[in-house]
């Protein structure tokens, strides 16, 4: 029984024949780290953790419609993506704007997707791998959009990253300096609906945060260089997926459960360190505070 | 004759029925260090945001050396109301100067040696070397503000916009804020518009005050504008101004005079309940 238990999350019998078999996920994986782990510390700056779990739920939405009639189940998360990045980006400028819109759109892409599905009458495995993620469903032609889109969001993140930081944690003087904050707000958007569509592929619609936040947020526990700070996040996000999948080979669970807890694990340890090495800040939180109110009344000259 | 670095001619905004100025005419020319004053809402901030290129105005014009102001521009350095960063922000304080170097520039974000150069010697100028590698969402209140008067500077831009940069800063700070935003002025000519509540920590380097109240405005030399007669005009009531051991005290001017204030106040309440 409880052999029976185990044998279910860990089961390493004819292990070299399936790592062969799924060496094209692994990289597909990894990639998918590097695109989590770029993305991720702009998605902290710019407060949009809840927003990439709303993406990720009318992506699901997109890639079940796509199921159910029988198209390209990458471009249907794609289009579900994008629509709820475009829609988010206009109607939510500002921070709780953006809150309400994505808890009313999140609802409603899981309603979609989960109607879609029910209707779906294929492979059940196909259902659940949408929501929870899994290794073998990614064929060769999905793989091969994964990794254009993948490319091109690592790309046109490098090339706009300096603005992009400039505009995500100084808003004001990065306008005042000329840099198109909007554009490259709405450009970000774009990335971001990219970057969840090709992570849902992986490890699901439910999980894709343990992707796109968990890491990046780890990294930013430990560091506050702006280089180490990406390069964390991507070895983080990298270890968790490539471990998760390697980790689900051998057994008969999802991906995800993997995933989510090598990266919780990693997190968990990033706070430990930045908890022993952070005495320094933690120290100076009080000396910050008593600054922000005001010495003494200045009611010189009103 | 110098060419003005801010060139504002029969410029006037107003929201409605409401002027915050009408034909302002401003040049300000390189070197100079320009204190805009008033009470709230008397459209001290909304002169910045016109420069910016933010703000359009109702009529007259607004040039920046020389041509219509841009949406923003590497010719300006902003230096914003204090604003604590958040914390785990993943920026270094050199990082942040840094921003104000190349944070506009497309490409690959590796920083040339050149840009390091200039960081270096910024922070040190603003003696900030100390804590140049510390994450800056740790830092105080007034470290922050120094490096946020380095990250405006570090471009040498000509004209410095200040928006209210001693607010909550102990006047120790506020003093060596004020004396680095002057000392970068003497040494490369940067003109500086400085919007401030309280002149008294610039009083010693500003050449003129523009002071807004009411719909109208006064420009001239802080001895011109800051007596009693001309504030009492303004304000349209009586109002005492004090000098005394080289500061300045406006006695009776009506608290929150603008107009503005209130209709901002409504703007903000009916917010809240629709």
């Amino acid at each position: 029984m409880s052999g029976d238990f185990w044998g279910q999350i860990f089961n390493f019998a004819d292990y070299p024949e399936l790592l062969w078999l799924v060496r094209n996920s692994i990289l597909a994986g990894a990639l998918l780290g590097v695109v989590g782990g770029l993305i991720g510390p702009f998605v902290m700056t710019r407060d949009l953790a809840f927003a990439v779990h709303g993406v990720s739920e009318l992506s699901f939405a997109g890639a079940s419609a796509a199921l159910l009639f029988g198209v390209n189940v990458v471009a249907g998360s794609l289009v579900g993506s994008l629509a709820a990045a475009v829609l988010i980006g206009v109607l939510g400028a500002r921070a709780r704007e953006r809150n309400s819109i994505i808890a009313v759109l999140m609802p409603f892409g899981l309603g979609l997707g989960i109607l879609f599905l029910s209707l779906y009458g294929g492979r059940s495995t196909n259902k659940f791998g949408l929501l929870t993620g899994q290794i073998v469903s990614v064929d060769n032609p999905q793989l091969l959009w994964l990794v254009v889109v993948s490319i091109v969001v690592i790309a046109t993140l490098l090339v706009i990253w300096r603005p992009l930081t400039f505009a995500s944690v100084d808003e004001d003087v990065a306008r005042a300096r000329g840099v198109p904050v909007t554009a490259i707000s709405i450009v970000f958007m774009v990335l971001l609906a990219l970057a969840t569509a090709v992570s849902i592929q992986i490890v699901g619609a439910l999980l894709v945060l343990a992707l796109l936040v968990t890491p990046a947020a780890a990294a930013m526990r430990v560091t506050a260089s702006p280089l180490l700070t990406p390069l964390l996040s991507v070895i983080f996000a990298v270890v968790s997926v490539v471990g998760g999948i390697l980790l689900a080979l051998g057994g008969s669970l999802p991906i995800s459960p993997y995933v989510t807890s090598i990266s919780f694990l990693i997190y968990l340890v990033c706070r430990l360190i930045g908890w022993r090495t952070g005495v320094r800040d933690a120290g100076r939180g009080p000396i910050v505070r008593r600054e922000r109110r005001p010495h003494f009344a200045s009611s010189t000259l009103k | 004759m110098t060419a003005a670095v801010v060139s504002l001619t029969a410029a006037t905004l107003g929201f409605g029925e409401r002027q915050l100025w009408h034909r302002l005419n401003l040049d300000v020319i390189p070197g100079e260090f320009v204190a805009v004053l008033g009470p709230n809402g008397s459209g001290k901030t909304s002169l910045l945001k016109t420069i910016l290129g933010q703000q359009l105005l109702t009529s007259g014009t607004v040039e920046l050396l020389g041509r219509p102001v841009p949406r923003g521009s590497r010719e300006i350095g902003y230096i914003p109301q204090q604003k604590l960063l958040d914390k785990g922000t993943p920026l270094r304080a050199r990082d942040l100067v840094a921003l104000g170097v190349d944070g506009h520039r497309f490409g690959l974000p590796v920083s040339s040696r050149l840009v390091r150069d200039r960081v270096d010697d910024v922070l040190e100028s603003v003696g900030a070397t100390a804590y140049a590698n510390v994450p800056v969402a740790t830092l105080s209140g007034g470290e922050q503000q120094r490096i946020r008067v380095g990250q405006a500077i570090a471009s040498r831009p000509k004209l410095l916009l200040c928006d209210e940069p001693l607010l909550s800063l102990d006047l120790h700070h506020q003093r060596s804020v004020s004396e680095l935003i002057d000392a970068q002025r003497q040494a490369l000519g940067t003109a500086v518009v400085f919007v401030t509540h309280d002149v008294n920590p610039i009083l010693p380097f500003v050449d003129r005050v523009l002071y807004l109240a009411g719909g109208r405005f006064r420009v001239g030399t802080p001895d011109e504008v800051l007596r009693s007669e001309v504030l009492s005009y303004m304000y349209d009531t009586p109002v005492e101004v004090i000098r005394s051991r080289g500061r300045v005290a406006v006695l009776g001017a009506p608290e929150g005079y603008g107009v503005h204030d209130h209709l901002e106040h409504h703007e903000r309440t009916s917010g809240v309940v629709g």
